[in-house]
């Protein structure tokens, strides 16, 4: 399929943020929207999310995410969005032009009127909190494990050990017992949960999954597999408790630590980013410093649920095909100024329609060929004249002149283009 | 006898914290809720509790190997392994398509467990 070369609104990002932004784009008078996502399907995480708990919000119904990740895929699809899978944004600047790249389109460039910036978050991995240790296999984020088990069909191990709180971590600590796996032990350096507290009782309680607060690993064991985690309890400095040391004997370390906006493009088009937040600085209509580009979702920063995602896309959607329709109306505003018979070129290359009620326009020609007799000049729409004036001769060194007033305005008001041709009489 | 029992309420994100009073097996009070769901999933909890259950059942010629499913309703919390149980049983054939049912009346619950999304041939 050939894509266009222009869209209204493109957003970066099929999760919950993205669909719900193209969808609201489209249905707020967008004619094109393009949504660019760089796996083979929709739905951004919430695919391997296949628990319940998504939707509350916002249908009052208890889905699974991909089930909640479907509602929307299928209302894009009806109202025509246009997707392209498989396709990683390179870059992006302040002037909305989009650089990507795909196995199916090749090298793309594409110029936006308005861009959504949706493109989620990324979990903190081991090496952003530094755990002292081996560097053996067997230490993954939750996330990962997440994809391994329920997308992939792979078991990241058999005996868990999780650290961090987070909803995904305590998420796995089910799902891997469901799996047949042995989770022995949920760490975290806080004195309180991360994650939601619903999730500590269906996923943890539940299934007697022991959870220690104020703990942390010391140490990962392990020349080619995670053999074992030494662990600790912290003060409140996260200095380690000298004799609370205790080693668990595990093939697998999850990590729940945390989740990062992803916001390289954003940094690349000149978006301001707020370093509490790590997401971009945004106003009421989710715009950000760069006019026409806007964010939603976790990229600005991380939600707790995927319905607050949803709603927060809906705004900057809307906004978004707001604010690419006006500048769709202004550039349908401008007609070209062509040079027609013996006219080497016109100044001003197009005019405004939108300004015609202020001044006079003075259009600025030079001829190809001297005319050394009376000319005529003539601006006209293709069809019909809409202004002229006499002239003794016309010399190529010689620039000629002449004013539309606003008598002529009615006429250039109607007309697709204007030509300027300088005859003799 | 009265004895007292604390839940957390799961019905939705907010996981109020709910003491349950109870005289000879029945309810007398229930603290903690800021909505009547609270009311009703203590009463729930105490007597029949219950869970969604989600996972995955294999799949031939699927674009994915696996495609998620879960209970259409909650099933009683006893019987989530016999659930899983028969899960891992299955074995279903590409295309799925959103709500298909994978297992009707899952171990006797009276419960269907569906697909949670489209999975189109490979």
């Amino acid at each position: 399929m050939i894509k266009k070369q222009i869209y209204d609104v493109v957003v970066i990002g099929s999760g919950p943020g993205g669909l719900a932004a193209a969808a609201a784009a489209k249905k707020e008078g967008a004619d094109d929207v393009l949504v660019i996502e760089r796996d083979t399907e929709l739905g951004g995480i919430l695919l391997q999310c296949i628990h319940n708990g998504f939707g509350l919000e916002i249908f009052n119904e208890d889905l699974p995410g991909p089930s909640y990740a479907q509602r929307y895929i299928d209302e894009c699809r009806e109202l025509g969005v246009e997707t392209m899978l498989d396709t990683i944004v390179l870059e992006v600047t302040p002037g909305r032009k989009l650089y990507a790249s795909s196995t199916i389109h090749g090298f793309v460039e594409i110029q936006a009127r308005a861009i959504v910036l949706a493109m989620g978050c990324r979990e903190r991995t081991r090496a952003m909190i530094q755990i002292p240790g081996m560097r053996p296999a067997g230490v993954y984020t939750a996330g990962t494990a997440q994809r391994f088990t329920n997308i992939e069909g792979k078991m990241p191990g058999e005996r868990i050990v999780i650290l961090g709180s987070g909803d995904i971590g305590l998420i796995m600590a089910r799902r891997l017992t469901f799996e047949g796996a042995k989770v022995e032990r949920v760490l975290e350096i806080l004195p309180y949960l991360s994650g939601l507290t619903r999730n500590y009782v269906q996923c943890l309680q539940d299934f007697d999954i022991p959870l220690q607060f104020e703990h942390t690993v010391k140490f990962i064991h392990g020349k080619d597999r995670v053999e074992a985690v030494e662990i600790a309890q912290v003060d409140k400095n996260w200095n380690y408790i000298d004799g609370s040391e205790e080693t668990i004997p595990c093939d697998t370390l999850l990590l729940s630590v945390g989740l990062i906006p992803e916001n390289e493009l954003s940094r690349q088009a000149g978006v301001l980013l707020d370093p509490i937040t790590g997401g971009p600085y945004v106003d009421e209509s989710r715009e950000t410093n760069v006019p026409g580009i806007f964010a939603a979702g976790n990229v600005v920063h991380v939600y707790d649920l995927a319905d607050w995602v949803t709603l927060a896309g809906y705004d900057a959607g809307k906004s978004a095909a707001k604010y690419a329709m006006a500048l769709k109306a202004k550039e349908s505003a401008h007609i070209p100024v062509k040079a027609g018979n013996n006219v080497h070129h016109v100044v001003p290359h197009t005019i405004n329609k939108q300004n015609l009620k202020d001044d006079e326009i003075e259009l600025q020609f030079r001829v190809v060929r001297p005319i050394e007799d009376r000319v005529m000049i003539e601006v006209h729409d293709g069809e019909n004249r809409i202004a002229r004036k006499a002239a003794r001769y016309a010399r190529p060194g010689e620039m000629l002149t002449l004013v539309l007033k606003e008598r002529h305005f009615a006429d250039v008001e109607k007309a697709n283009s204007l030509t300027v041709d300088v005859n003799p009489r | 006898m009265v004895e007292k029992r604390k839940l957390i309420c799961v019905s939705c994100p907010v996981g109020c914290e709910l003491t349950v009073t109870l005289d000879e097996d029945e309810i007398v009070e229930v603290e903690g809720n800021t909505c009547k769901l609270g009311l009703d999933y203590a009463e729930q909890e105490i007597f029949d509790p219950r869970r969604m259950v989600a996972s995955t059942v294999k799949v031939k010629n699927g674009y994915h190997p696996l495609v998620p499913v879960y209970t259409e309703k909650p099933v009683p919390k006893p019987k989530i392994f016999d659930v899983l149980a028969e899960l891992r049983k299955v074995e279903i054939e590409a295309p799925v398509k959103i709500n298909d049912v994978v297992i009707e009346n899952v171990v006797g619950t009276g419960i269907n467990v569906i697909a949670s999304r489209d999975l189109p041939k490979a």
